[in-house]
């Protein structure tokens, strides 16, 4: 017994002593975001501020039109969660539940992409969006999601093939059409890779830099990410607003990643492992 | 023919077309976002080309350009020395890491996502956080140098030490590898330890005779994706520093970047692409052909 309390000590100095590395940054990024301008040059630094400056938040956001740019983004994450959720449950379907003459040469050639650095296809991709006159609106950073990415048909494709394969045949012996089986019965089944997937998705349109910096020319269509740096670029750094800024621009992302931690770690541990 | 085989070939081929038409968005994604863009991407490469103008085939003019372009082989050098250094320190720390939240001990959870959270944020927010703690008056970097008597460092600021920093920034979100080794660890199936224990392995022969070779598998996609990665660094870039000092950050993406949407050469820029696409292959080939080596998957005991 006493044993045992000396290995969980000598497990907790390490896991404690990382941890305060890990969350520090995180801390910085607070107490900046509250201090009053004459505390953040100090040496040495003010750890936490007295008196702490809500009014820090408000401020940052007039400065950049938050809530527009709120909007903006939300509304390119939910389009993009609803496109690569659906397309890629589609084709995962048919790649895990179907026999098809192509099937595992598609499925190959799928996971091949993952090699192809985004910058080969950027050009071209860019050609063809401004071919369509897409520049300049959020389009091209939705319509992609539509047809599916790799990853995600890796991830769903691996879940339905644990799922049995009696289910699909009991159902065909009903009278259930593939959609039906599809949509019925496998969708909700998989409920946790489909929020793993979205989630996913989800974080990855809300932190894209390089796709706005790319397509989006008009500050009424910024999103958040490059609203910021634009703010930057323009009025050079003022820390505590700047702060301020990010812990809202990062918050939702912290709020989501609390409340979906479960979904989120078995997601990661499913793609690791079948990999 | 019996009725029963007519009935299921035909059976068959119901579902070879409905394979076929589920798959239908991907096959289009594919052709539209992928076998398109390669091939034309390939062809822009062989051209000068500003979008605004028809491209001029000029040959393999752009690759012979690129070996004479001191740029080009600064950012190929930043990209490569970030790459040999921060995806291996990253696939120990992570390694290690990920071990100490392997052991059951109070809290463990709440550890967990201490860990992982940093990886999750990323983008614009977090590469300004990074600049305002890389700061070299006041940022939070020299501060705890200072607490520990060591002397300050002009981080970004500096091109002997940005590049540095920036290793030193991806360090804070190795989370990402970590908690897929972490599922892996969880997986290693109990009772090989247990027989290992009774055998009269002691801790350090566990973990080096069951839990390392248990773990190679995840150690390689770690280790591919790793790379894929490293060679891949942009945001940070463009946001922290815009390749600066001295272009002591110019990493290869945002020098590529820079050539098409800049100085609108897409010829150019495309050439770039292909090369940093050889360059992934030819490494990811490399680890390929290593893993047989050092790879050990449980299937193979069959054979």
């Amino acid at each position: 017994m006493k044993r045992k309390h000396t290995t969980e000590l000598l497990t907790h100095i390490p896991l404690i002593a990382l941890g305060v590395c890990f969350a520090l940054p995180f801390f910085w990024l607070i107490s900046t975001s509250l201090k009053p301008d004459a505390q953040i040059f100090r040496i040495p630094p003010v750890w936490i501020p007295h008196p702490m400056r809500w009014s820090n938040y408000p401020r940052a956001m007039r400065y950049i039109p938050f809530a527009l740019y709120t909007w903006n983004t939300l509304r390119i994450c939910l389009f993009c969660v609803i496109g690569t959720t659906l397309s890629c449950s589609l084709v995962a379907y048919s790649l895990a539940r179907l026999k098809w003459r192509w099937r595992n040469w598609i499925f190959y050639s799928l996971l091949a992409t993952m090699l192809l650095p985004g910058q080969v296809t950027m050009i071209p991709t860019f050609i063809i969006f401004k071919w369509l006159g897409w520049i300049g609106t959020p389009l091209p950073l939705i319509i992609p999601s539509f047809f599916g990415n790799a990853f995600s048909i890796f991830l769903l494709r691996q879940f339905f093939m644990t799922l049995p394969q009696e289910l699909s045949d009991a159902a065909r012996m009903d009278g259930c059409s593939d959609w039906g089986i599809y949509w019925r019965i496998l969708m909700p089944l998989s409920k946790p890779a489909l929020a793993t997937v979205g989630l996913f998705t989800f974080i990855g349109s809300w932190n894209d830099f390089l796709g706005p910096l790319l397509y989006l020319n008009d500050e009424r269509t910024y999103t958040l990410s490059l609203g910021l740096q634009m703010f930057v670029g323009q009025h050079g750094a003022e820390w505590a607003m700047l702060m301020a800024a990010s812990t809202v621009m990062t918050l939702p992302i912290v709020i989501l990643f609390f409340f979906t931690q479960k979904t989120f770690i078995q997601g990661i541990a499913m793609t690791g492992m079948k990999g | 023919m019996n009725g029963n085989s007519i009935f299921k070939s035909r059976m068959a081929r119901r579902e070879a077309l409905e394979g076929l038409l589920f798959a239908g968005p991907l096959l289009l994604g594919l052709l539209i976002f992928t076998l398109f863009p390669v091939l034309d991407s390939l062809y822009i490469s062989f051209t000068k080309y500003n979008i605004f103008t028809p491209p001029e085939f000029i040959g393999l003019q752009n690759y012979r350009n690129l070996v004479n372009d001191s740029l080009f082989w600064q950012s190929l050098r930043i990209t490569t020395i970030y790459s040999v250094i921060s995806v291996p320190l990253q696939l120990v720390a992570g390694f290690a890491v990920a071990l100490l939240m392997n052991q059951k001990v109070r809290g463990i959870t709440i550890f967990r996502t201490i860990y992982y959270l940093p990886s999750v944020v990323s983008g614009v927010a977090v590469s300004l956080l990074w600049v305002w703690i890389f700061n070299p008056d006041y940022g939070l970097a020299n501060v705890m140098l200072r607490a520990a008597y060591l002397p300050t460092q002009k981080w970004l600021t500096d091109p002997r030490t940005a590049l540095g920093s920036f290793i030193f920034m991806s360090l804070w979100g190795i989370g990402g590898g970590m908690i897929i080794y972490l599922a892996g660890l969880q997986g290693v199936p109990q009772h090989l330890y247990e027989s290992a224990s009774m055998d009269g392995a002691n801790i350090y022969q566990k973990f080096r005779h069951v839990t390392l070779p248990m773990m190679t598998p995840v150690i390689f996609y770690n280790l591919v994706m790793g790379i894929i990665g490293s060679f891949q660094v942009f945001t940070q870039a463009f946001v922290m520093t815009s390749g600066g000092p001295a272009n002591a950050t110019l990493f290869y993406v945002l020098y590529l970047f820079r050539q098409a949407f800049n100085y609108f050469r897409m010829g150019y820029a495309s050439a770039m692409a292909w090369v940093l696409f050889a360059i992934i292959l030819a490494l990811t080939l490399l680890v390929l052909k290593s893993s047989s080596a050092w790879v050990y998957y449980e299937g193979e005991r069959k054979r």
